[in-house]
């Protein structure tokens, strides 16, 4: 907007550049804080950046227009509100509640106000669906919106005043811990898990946490243990032999994700709100096992608000020697961590985009093999880890390997945190032991009536009520956490097509059969809700699928399709119900797409309309 | 192959520049092959002008106007395999570039301003057809049965579909017909 236009932007610029120095994996860290300062990001400084940071123009612009909290070049208001979009929140009435806002400020959802004060629009799931309806204002959460919420926050923007003096009440976000078992549970002493393995020395805390069967949190059910011990293997202890290919530069990264983007999703934000200490004890403890003296906390966008408190754990855990030179005092035990910040990108949550992020490039995910054990970040051995999963190597590391492995199922050792939203009385926060049935913890947090629950979020699985003695274990249901529960009576056709909403809009592009599936896709079920599907777009949808499944580059097309598949196979009713005729229909309303020439020739005649025998 | 037993073929242009049309002719002296096995029915070159039932209808170019529905829901009901052929007819190709621009801007380019047509008025005749706001691929107003991308489809592509067809096999092209770099 007009703040970029100004002739001092190259000195308002300054201080962010310097600050982050010429290192070109910074650009995505950069951008962001340009992005909150001036409100968008325009042509010129991009130039800057690039000159400043000795990258082609074309680097910095391609980052600048792929996260979507960076909106590109297009400006926003002064103020950016974005509606969570996530089923849960249109559950609480989003849909309603943006029109709402958006009427009493006279805008137009994706526009700028005239005054360039104010924006309006809609963003990927926020992790807030136990206290929906959610959105941000200039990154910062709001939770349980109402009309009287939306009054006030209306009045301070007229108001103009700074999102920093707002009435802090209006950013309060809950913890909402339901049920609590051995990570959420018991009380943990900062240092206790590092003291352990310091005791026990590296190579056996690898033999615990191989002991204990800990399979990676974020879904994909890796073993922990042998994550660790591929890093580790990737540049060998002895002279010369090293697998990655940058040579001696060589060294090892820990990474913790912590870009919980899968719509309904929460469990992350609470582990970092209130378990920050264990998380990043986990990481150490990682790092110790492996041998990496560098670690990144990847943390979303939407969880911005959070970076001054973990900054402040960090600070704590270096002025207790727990972080920093000879940790605990051990020579040579060197371990930092640094947080980089995510800017609206679900994609960036698979770990080899996460790792392109990292760099400062676009989230696009690489080839694999290699992977990222042996050919990371900048090319190290590098290991991607949930925030869980580091939470659980810390009590392995206090408590033991057979302690862990003795709860939960066969294949599926410890307990596993749940993020529960949707049609329930109590929502928030549970930890289970793996094994526990979907019908047990339905039952625990209040649903009435429930017909069907999306476990791990739309690329997880669609569950009807016939398939509740299922349980949670990577044997049965794999989960990354998420669990979103509909009553009987809930339309689960716009469950599936807000899913379908959410793949389109978060493809990174890359692939084509992504890239086109997913709008495909979306615009099928457009179609039908539109009242124009036929029984040929479900069967051109499950072929679509079937594309989608087998052809995309990484998993986010693989998982695209899972709702519409699971709703077609599960609950092919409410598909049918939508159907306006087994024959063909045209996919939009052909009398209604010549409406503006009629009205532009003020043509009437019979020609100018086409009816349904035409 | 008997007189009375050829294959029916209908074709047409929509919203497109008849350089599939032209492919088709492209064929050369396999045309008097191809004219053994198929009589045509309505299409640019007989100048038939509506539609008798087929066996195929070739579709270049996608809908743009009100007449478009009429000529493609006549060859829908009329021909028992419909195949969209070439770019436009499958996603909408050149003339949907205007898609991203107003209707109304368009027609104050093309008769408004400076160089336009029809005395700088917006012609209001019931014999032209009535634009859409949007060009559409043709898959979105009928079902269609194939596509045969290109821009146009080689002659040789088009040519092997329909042999294949005309054959009863199941249309396969190789790669080299299906690249165009």
């Amino acid at each position: 907007m007009s703040q970029c236009d100004s002739p001092d932007l190259k000195q308002r610029l300054a201080p962010i550049l310097q600050k982050h120095g010429r290192d070109p994996t910074k650009v995505l860290q950069i951008l962001r804080e340009i992005q909150d300062t001036a409100h968008c990001i325009c042509g010129q400084s991009i130039d800057l950046i690039a000159e400043h940071l000795d990258l082609p123009r074309v680097r910095v612009a391609g980052v600048a227009g792929f996260y979507s909290f960076l909106a590109g070049g297009q400006a926003c208001g002064e103020y950016r509100v974005l509606f969570s979009d996530n089923i849960t929140d249109h559950m609480l009435g989003k849909a309603e509640l943006m029109d709402y806002f958006s009427k009493k400020l006279w805008l137009e959802p994706g526009k700028v106000s005239e005054d360039g004060l104010v924006s309006v629009d809609s963003t990927s799931c926020t992790g807030m669906c136990d206290q929906g309806p959610a959105a941000l204002v200039n990154g910062m959460p709001l939770t349980n919106l109402d009309e009287n919420c939306l009054d006030l926050i209306c009045e301070l923007i007229r108001s103009r005043k700074p999102v920093s003096d707002w009435p802090p009440m209006l950013f309060e976000v809950q913890d909402n811990i339901l049920r609590k078992d051995v990570l959420l549970g018991e009380a943990f002493e900062p240092g206790a898990a590092l003291k352990a393995t310091l005791a026990r020395g590296p190579r056996e805390t690898w033999a615990e946490v191989d002991k204990s069967n800990l399979r990676g949190r974020g879904g994909a059910g890796f073993k922990t243990a042998s994550k660790w011990s591929f890093c580790h293997a990737a540049i060998a202890e002895e002279e010369g032999h090293v697998v990655c290919d940058i040579g001696d530069r060589a060294e090892r990264i820990m990474v913790c994700n912590a870009d919980e983007g899968e719509p309904g999703t929460f469990k992350d934000r609470v582990l970092l709100n209130s378990y920050a200490d264990l998380v990043f004890e986990g990481m150490t403890v990682g790092a110790r096992v492996v041998g990496a003296r560098r670690g990144f906390l990847y943390l979303r966008g939407e969880y911005a608000y959070m970076l001054g408190k973990l900054e402040g754990v960090l600070q704590q855990r270096r002025e207790k020697g727990l972080l920093g030179k000879n940790i605990l005092g051990e020579q040579g035990f060197d371990f930092d961590i640094e947080i980089h910040l995510g800017a609206g990108a679900y994609i960036c949550g698979e770990e080899s985009a996460l790792i392109e992020s990292l760099e400062g490039k676009r989230g696009r995910p690489r080839n694999r093999p290699p992977f990222p054990v042996t050919h990371g970040y900048l090319g190290h051995p590098t290991v991607v880890d949930n925030v869980e999963t580091f939470a659980c190597a810390a009590k392995i590391a206090l408590h033991g390997g057979e302690w862990f492995a003795a709860m939960g199922t066969g294949q599926s050792a410890g307990t596993k945190i749940l993020s529960i939203s949707g049609d329930c009385e109590r929502r928030g926060i549970y930890e289970y032991p793996f094994g526990t049935t979907i019908r047990q913890i339905l039952q625990d947090c209040g649903a009435e009536d429930p017909y069907a629950v999306q476990v791990s979020g739309p690329s997880g699985t669609t569950i009807s009520w016939k398939e509740f003695d299922r349980m949670i274990a990577f044997e049965d249901l794999a989960t990354a956490g998420a669990f979103m529960i509909f009553k009987r009576g809930r339309d689960l056709f716009q469950m599936a097509r807000n899913f379908s909403h959410f793949f389109a809009h978060e493809s990174c592009g890359f692939c084509t059969p992504c890239r086109v599936g997913t709008t495909l896709m979306q615009r099928i079920m457009d179609k039908i809700d539109g009242g124009h599907g036929t029984a040929s777009d479900l069967e051109e949808m499950k072929n679509l699928g079937q594309l989608l499944k087998t052809m995309s580059h990484c998993g986010l097309g693989t998982s695209a399709a899972n709702p519409v598949l699971d709703t077609l196979n599960k609950f092919p009713d409410v598909y049918e119900q939508k159907l306006k005729a087994l024959a063909f229909e045209p996919a939009f309303d052909l009398d209604g797409a010549l409406a503006t020439a009629r009205r532009i020739t003020g043509r009437d005649d019979k020609e100018a309309h086409l009816g349904a025998e035409s | 192959m008997s007189e009375n037993k050829k294959i029916r073929v209908a074709t047409c242009s929509l919203a497109g520049c008849f350089g599939c049309h032209m492919s088709l002719l492209d064929i050369d002296e396999k045309l008097l092959t191809l004219l053994e096995l198929i009589e045509f029915d309505r299409t640019p070159l007989t100048d038939i002008k509506h539609c008798s039932p087929c066996d195929v209808g070739l579709i270049e170019g996608g809908v743009c106007n009100a007449e478009n529905v009429h000529v493609l829901k006549e060859f829908r009901k009329n021909c028992k395999v419909l195949v969209a052929v070439g770019s436009c007819a499958i996603t909408g190709g050149i003339p949907a570039m205007r898609n991203n621009i107003g209707l109304w801007e368009c027609f104050q380019e093309v008769y408004q301003f400076e160089g336009g047509l029809e005395g700088g008025q917006v012609p209001n005749d019931p014999e032209l057809p009535l634009p859409f706001d949007k060009v559409h691929p043709i898959y979105e107003v009928v079902n269609v049965d194939y596509f045969l991308p290109g821009c146009p489809p080689p002659a040789d592509a088009i040519w092997k579909f329909l042999t294949d067809l005309l054959a009863g096999r199941e249309p396969k092209l190789e790669y080299e017909m299906l690249h165009y770099d």
